[in-house]
């Protein structure tokens, strides 16, 4: 046994203590001990995107940080994308309307990743798209209508920053 | 995987003392440490977080050299707009290579230092004989399934591939990388990486405790006009199946070539620099039927293991396609 320590988290602007065996990776804290089970396991070894959150406002692979590398940082997950108020955030309407999803598992990697692609000014052309999108994996293949929502999404995130 | 110890600390001096204990790995990134932990094939007792020491990330362009910080995430140096006007190279195999979240995670340092995708070397569960996790265990690549296995610089130890992308831009253009550990020291990049040989568990010329803080490119007319070419399986977020880091530089009359580099990734043991290649086409004119024949020689000693044959037929289209894309002849 690794010995547990303490960590503190931030995830969706609330605090979380924990007492944490070392190995344990930040996607593991978040769905067993943080109880967001929004982020999801797929691979778990780097490879499909479905754990994607953000880190300070970048989107990283949560299975292969481990949890203590992301003390002190600023941790986003799907449930902290909707407002406040209980709004989907564009990129979710996006999805909703353009049907970018069929079994819906790697969904809140996916979303998480087209926020962060299009804020980084990354979803211009829908072959810049598919390049920053290409670490989300969809078995489903729902890769088209996925494309259509970034794309959609990006242009209504353009012009409300316009307003 | 096995238990560790967790250590942070937050300057350079309290690493290296760390890093010099038995069983130690740095972590900054964590996408190849972490990756191969829950593999089983890296099984440190002490894991020491380098990622937070202050001032390694730093970017510096100045008129003569490129300073990229050991911590520096692939993803900043890619998009650093003197970097991709100077070395478009450089800036293309950092964005082509892993996805837009590893690249936010992975660090300069880690990504020299990540390790091969050889598929016998990461399942020890399954495939016990590797020279390279286990000195004079064998080699399970060798009679098996050996399709994305090198044709250069292999040995009859391990046929291993080197698969990053950006080490290889930073042989084609004579990078140095920066070390600490009791003292500073510099080694060409070239020389940091090690053939197979008779030792395929020795990588890099890093002793225990030392940790890479810097890369330094030297600029020059054939970086400011390089490419980055990576012909692969799918069309992103894959590694190579044949590479080529190139640069060109012409002489007043636009058609004769007064220097140029080569290197390939995929297709070797270590990032591979073609100085005889290089060698063959400094002063001749910079034209198709030119470039071909000295890209044929490109392979000059490959080996083949049986399902990776095509490299041999691949590699010197992508030297050629790739100088020829640099000098605006494509």
């Amino acid at each position: 046994m690794s010995p547990a320590r303490p960590v503190t988290l931030e995830v969706n602007g609330r605090r979380h203590d924990f007492r944490l065996d070392s190995r344990t990776t930040l996607l593991d804290a978040l769905r067993e001990h943080a109880d967001l089970p929004g982020t999801k396991k797929g691979c778990d070894q780097g490879q499909c995107g479905a754990c994607t959150v953000h880190v300070d406002g970048e989107r990283v692979l949560s299975c292969l940080t481990l949890a203590a590398q992301a003390e002190g940082r600023r941790i986003t997950t799907i449930e902290g994308l909707q407002a406040p108020g209980g709004a989907f955030h564009v990129v979710q309407t996006a999805f909703m309307k353009h049907d970018a999803f069929q079994c819906g598992y790697c969904t809140p990697g996916q979303i998480m990743s087209a926020v962060a692609c299009i804020r980084e000014g990354h979803a211009g052309s829908d072959e810049e798209i598919r390049e920053y999108m290409s670490g989300n994996l969809c078995r489903c293949g729902a890769y088209p209508h996925i494309v259509a929502a970034v794309r959609d999404a990006a242009r209504r995130m353009s012009k409300e920053a316009s307003l | 995987m096995r238990a560790f110890e967790y250590l942070r600390v937050d300057n350079v001096s309290a690493a290296i003392a760390a890093g010099t204990m038995p069983e130690t790995r740095f972590l900054a990134g964590g996408t190849t440490l972490l990756d191969l932990m829950k593999l089983n094939v890296e099984r440190p007792a002490s894991v020491v977080d380098i990622s937070r020491l202050p001032g390694l990330d730093a970017i510096e362009v100045t008129d003569d050299v490129i300073r990229i910080g050991a911590l520096a995430k692939m993803s900043k140096v890619a998009d650093h707009p003197d970097i991709k006007d100077a070395a478009p190279a450089l800036s293309e195999s950092l964005w082509r290579a892993a996805s837009a979240q590893l690249r936010n995670m992975a660090s300069i340092g880690g990504n020299l230092m990540q390790r091969t995708r050889c598929t016998y070397f990461r399942d020890p569960g399954a495939y016990p004989n590797c020279n390279k996790r286990d000195p004079g265990s064998g080699c399970a690549a060798k009679a098996g399934i050996n399709r994305n296995h090198a044709i250069l610089g292999t040995s009859d130890a391990c046929i291993a591939v080197y698969p990053g992308d950006f080490a290889v831009a930073l042989v084609a253009f004579d990078a140095v990388v920066i070390i600490r550990g009791l003292v500073e020291r510099r080694v060409p990049v070239d020389r940091f990486f090690l053939l197979p040989s008779t030792s395929p568990d020795r990588e890099h010329a890093l002793e225990p405790g030392e940790m890479i803080v810097a890369v330094e490119v030297p600029r020059s007319p054939a970086l400011k006009r390089s490419h980055y070419l990576k012909i692969r399986d799918r069309a992103s977020y894959e590694f190579a199946a044949a590479s080529a880091a190139v640069g060109v530089e012409l002489e007043d009359d636009g058609k004769t070539i007064r220097d140029v580099r080569i290197a390939l990734g995929g297709v070797a043991t270590k990032p591979w620099r073609l100085r005889t290649v290089e060698d063959l086409l400094k002063g001749k004119r910079f034209d198709e039927a030119t470039l071909r024949a000295a890209a044929a020689t490109a392979v000059k000693g490959a080996r083949s293991s049986g399902h990776n044959a095509f490299k041999i037929e691949l590699t010197p289209k992508v030297v050629a396609r790739a100088l020829m894309t640099a000098g605006d002849i494509a």
